[in-house]
């Protein structure tokens, strides 16, 4: 057994293991940790693989949130109907937006993600008698499944979460291990080499884009029954940027990485916010930092140990 | 009749003001190829200066002279010490500058408060002008004024003179720039100086009627940014024709269909994206 | 029918006419050499040829197939491939990485997304083949970076003969090389099978002499002369262009 497998193995067994020590308030901060986990590791195959640095991912997030959580509240609280219509509204967002998206390239491209992110919080905000703007949406139930457990009970729902993280991690390592990934990294090094090398580039960055979008809105979907409420915040920009940061500090292009990435952020932020209010002030020192310090992220520095303890 | 006129004017004036922060940013871009997204932050801290300036002093010139000097050291402490480390790499540059974006909002949140204000006008364009029923304030005037002045300095500046020249051939090949004697890093530095120095003017010249206030900043880099996306990048043309539709657009957006004001800035940047995703006077 | 066919090309841009009216018609199997002063407009006839511009007149035939109009990568899939003057590698990858992504551009699994490219035996093997047969296997594990420029130049040269194409653009491949280097890549190009058509953009014009069975001189964007290696040597405006004008812009 490779020791990726023996440590994703042990990872998963205390994963497994854990709500068994921990409190129900730590529980709860566990499951969000998993929740942006997935959130994180969506831009991970837009940034760290397909070479694509989006501002404006949560766009994906939080139309999937809304849309949970508006079926949920206003049409019927059916998992059957609601969950698969929050990831379809993200896959239909982002195929939309990545038309417009992916005619750029570099900094054009951040400032337009950026633009359309800001577009769907300016119509949350707007639209108040339908999203009720400013506001929010409260009160989300959690999911009713024909299983012998309760979801609105914190450890079924860890549980539930647990397993939609597993599988994502699962498809998204498939996907970048795939020849469709493979490429995808080829042209983050080199989108001129890939097109002479008979890559129809653009096809290849709109599915990552797409595909993004959709386990973005995997994420939503988990955070709205999770927090029971959504509001136009986790469709701006400063939420985008926090998914940025967690990709970045994790280290791009790992995917375990970001996810990783998620917890810290997390973590801090739950930490930091019980002591003060400044934590957008430390989540621009640590952007700072990071960028300056440790651009490979903490995978990267991990590896870098390794690396020189090996010699 | 009255309507239209007043609500045009109100949008040129502040379309003069996003063009103040949409030529910075381009200016910017077109040398250093970067996406200063503190831009916000040189916006608002030009305006919180200029607001406590005035406390001190009283005098609206003296404010103005602070609060963009200010802001121009600031531009040069994070262009010379941290952008400058890593040249030409898009991504860590966009990101540095998204730091202290938010590093300066929650400081000036800190340090002034959540309650938006106003600052006070000078008092020789504290009046209104009276042209048949319109009833005009003069200081929105004196903006179009600056709009217009910086607009022709900077053609003027661009077109020329040899520092017009020598940016645009910085921007061509700064290799083949510095080679025929161009100080590059020091350009780079003077012109993001100069970017930040914009930023800070709109911050204290926008200070009386827009207002300052948290969130002022992300929501001014916002629309910065629409103007620059339908303007194009890079360009001065592209930033004044593009901070004045957006500018126009605002403004009647809000005054006639307040519930989809944000609609009638995004859907031209939408048609722009489709058609010309470059802008209408960008680059390639 | 010829393999490549150039019928009237011009292109201009930003008032520059960097390409007048050329016509050139290649044979399947041939070599031919395009030689001319810096500026002449040589990279940008490439550069038409594989589609990263349009020509802003004239039409461009693969087998006889119009292609003016097809994007870059669906010429390539027509069979055309090009190696660049500016090497244009993937730095970062390892030389394997960067050959399985060349074999794999023409490979129908190239958009699978749910298995992993490891089960495609196929793709490795036909890279470890080409590594091999083009005496780069022991680089397979390099980082592109770590190589020497002349060892990145013939893996620029394998890239571009993964898929097998049967229209090969090689410009400037000895650019930057030794003395000893340049004879590796020569001889590389001599050892190319005659199923493809190669048009060499060259500097040096012992080397492409070597080369090729004809030439054609381009300057100032038109074609100024066209044939046989002994023609052109013989060409006197030839000679005089060579001779007069060494460092034209």
């Amino acid at each position: 057994m490779s020791a990726r497998v023996a440590s994703g193995a042990v990872a998963l067994a205390v994963l497994i293991g854990l709500p068994a020590v921990l409190s129900s308030y730590q529980l709860s901060l566990l499951t969000k940790m998993l929740i942006f986990g997935i959130f994180a590791m969506s831009l991970d195959l837009l940034l760290g693989y397909a070479g694509l640095p989006s501002l404006g991912h949560a766009a994906y997030f939080g139309v999937a949130a809304y849309t949970v959580g508006l079926l949920a509240l206003k049409v019927a609280n059916n998992f059957w109907i609601d969950f698969p219509a929050g990831l379809l509204m993200a896959a239909g967002v982002s195929a939309l937006f990545g038309l417009f998206a992916l005619r750029t390239r570099g900094s054009y491209f951040l400032m337009i993600t950026l633009a359309l992110g800001q577009v769907l919080w300016g119509i949350a905000f707007g639209w108040r008698s339908l999203t009720g703007g400013d506001d929010g949406l409260p009160s989300v139930p959690r999911p009713r499944l024909p299983l012998p457990w309760s979801l609105t009970e914190g450890i079924p729902f860890y549980y539930f979460v647990l397993l939609c993280f597993a599988l994502a991690l699962g498809l998204l390592a498939l996907i970048v291990r795939s020849p469709f990934g493979r490429a995808l990294v080829g042209i983050r090094e080199s989108e001129r080499r890939m097109e002479v090398l008979g890559y129809d580039v653009w096809r290849y960055k709109y599915v990552a884009f797409i595909l993004a979008g959709l386990f973005a809105g995997l994420a939503g979907n988990l955070f709205v029954y999770f927090n029971g409420f959504v509001s136009p915040s986790y469709l701006n920009i400063l939420f985008s940027a926090s998914a940025l940061l967690m990709v970045i500090l994790g280290g791009a292009g790992t995917l375990v990485g970001p996810a990783i990435g998620a917890a810290v952020i997390v973590g801090l932020e739950n930490f930091i916010s019980a002591y003060m209010e400044r934590w957008v002030l430390v989540l621009g020192v640590i952007y700072v930092l990071v960028t300056l310090f440790a651009p490979s992220g903490l995978v990267g520095l991990v590896r870098q140990r390794l690396g020189s303890a090996r010699t | 009749m009255t309507f239209w006129i007043t609500q045009a004017l109100n949008g040129i004036s502040f379309g003069m003001l996003l063009f103040l922060l949409a030529a910075g940013l381009s200016l910017i871009y077109g040398l250093m190829r970067m996406l200063n997204l503190a831009h916000g932050s040189y916006y608002i801290l030009g305006g919180y200066v200029g607001l406590a300036a005035i406390h001190v002093t009283g005098s609206f010139v003296l404010a103005a002279l602070a609060a963009t000097a200010t802001v121009t050291v600031v531009g040069i402490v994070m262009e010379r010490f941290f952008l400058r480390r890593f040249p030409e790499q898009e991504l860590p540059q966009a990101l540095l500058t998204f730091g202290f974006l938010l590093i300066f909002a929650d400081l000036s949140l800190w340090l002034w408060g959540g309650t938006p204000q106003t600052l006070p006008k000078p008092e020789i364009f504290e009046r209104s002008i009276r042209i048949g029923t319109i009833v005009f304030p003069t200081y929105r005037l004196f903006v179009i004024g600056i709009g217009l002045v910086v607009g022709l300095g900077l053609w003027w500046l661009q077109e020329g003179t040899r520092l017009g020249a020598k940016i645009r051939a910085g921007v061509d090949d700064a290799e083949m720039a510095r080679g025929t004697g161009v100080n590059v890093g020091l350009l780079s530095t003077a012109v993001f100086a100069f970017g930040a120095f914009l930023a800070g003017l709109g911050g204290i010249i926008g200070g009386p009627f827009v207002g300052v206030y948290p969130g002022a900043d992300f929501e001014i880099l916002e629309m910065a940014l629409v103007v620059v996306i339908i303007g194009g990048l890079g360009s001065l043309k592209g930033a004044f024709v593009g901070g004045l539709l957006v500018g126009l657009l605002d403004n009647f957006g809000k005054a006639l269909f307040p519930e989809l004001a944000l609609f009638t800035v995004f859907a031209p940047m939408a048609v722009i994206l489709a058609v010309r995703p470059t802008g209408l006077f960008g680059a390639r | 029918m010829t393999a490549l066919e150039i019928d009237a090309l011009s292109h201009h841009f930003g008032g520059l006419t960097a390409l007048s009216n050329v016509s050139l018609a290649v044979a399947p199997g041939e070599r031919l050499a395009i030689i001319g002063p810096n500026g002449a407009g040589k990279t940008t006839l490439f550069n038409l040829i594989t589609g990263i511009f349009r020509p802003s007149a004239g039409r461009i035939r693969l087998f006889g197939r119009d292609v003016t109009r097809l994007p870059t990568h669906r010429r390539v899939q027509l069979g055309l491939a090009r190696t660049f003057q500016i090497t244009t590698l993937f730095p970062r990858l390892t030389v394997l990485e960067s050959v399985l992504l060349a074999v794999q551009g023409l490979d129908p699994v190239r958009f699978t997304v749910h298995r992993r490219r490891e089960t495609y035996g196929h793709l490795r093997e036909r890279a470890e083949a080409l590594l091999a047969d083009w005496g780069l296997a022991d680089r397979a594990g390099q980082v592109t970076r770590q190589l020497s420029y002349g060892e990145q130049r013939q893996v620029e040269l394998v890239l571009a003969l993964a898929g097998a194409p049967k229209v090969l653009l090689l410009d400037e491949p000895t650019a930057g090389l030794s003395p000893a280097e340049t004879a590796s890549v020569a001889e590389m190009i001599r050892r190319f099978s005659r199923d493809t058509t190669i048009l060499l953009i060259e500097h040096d014009m012992d080397v492409a002499l070597d080369l090729v069975d004809r030439v054609a001189v381009l300057f100032q964007g038109r074609v100024l002369a066209e044939g046989s290696k002994d023609t052109i040597r013989n060409d006197r405006e030839v000679a005089a262009i060579y001779l007069g004008t060494d460092d034209d812009a």
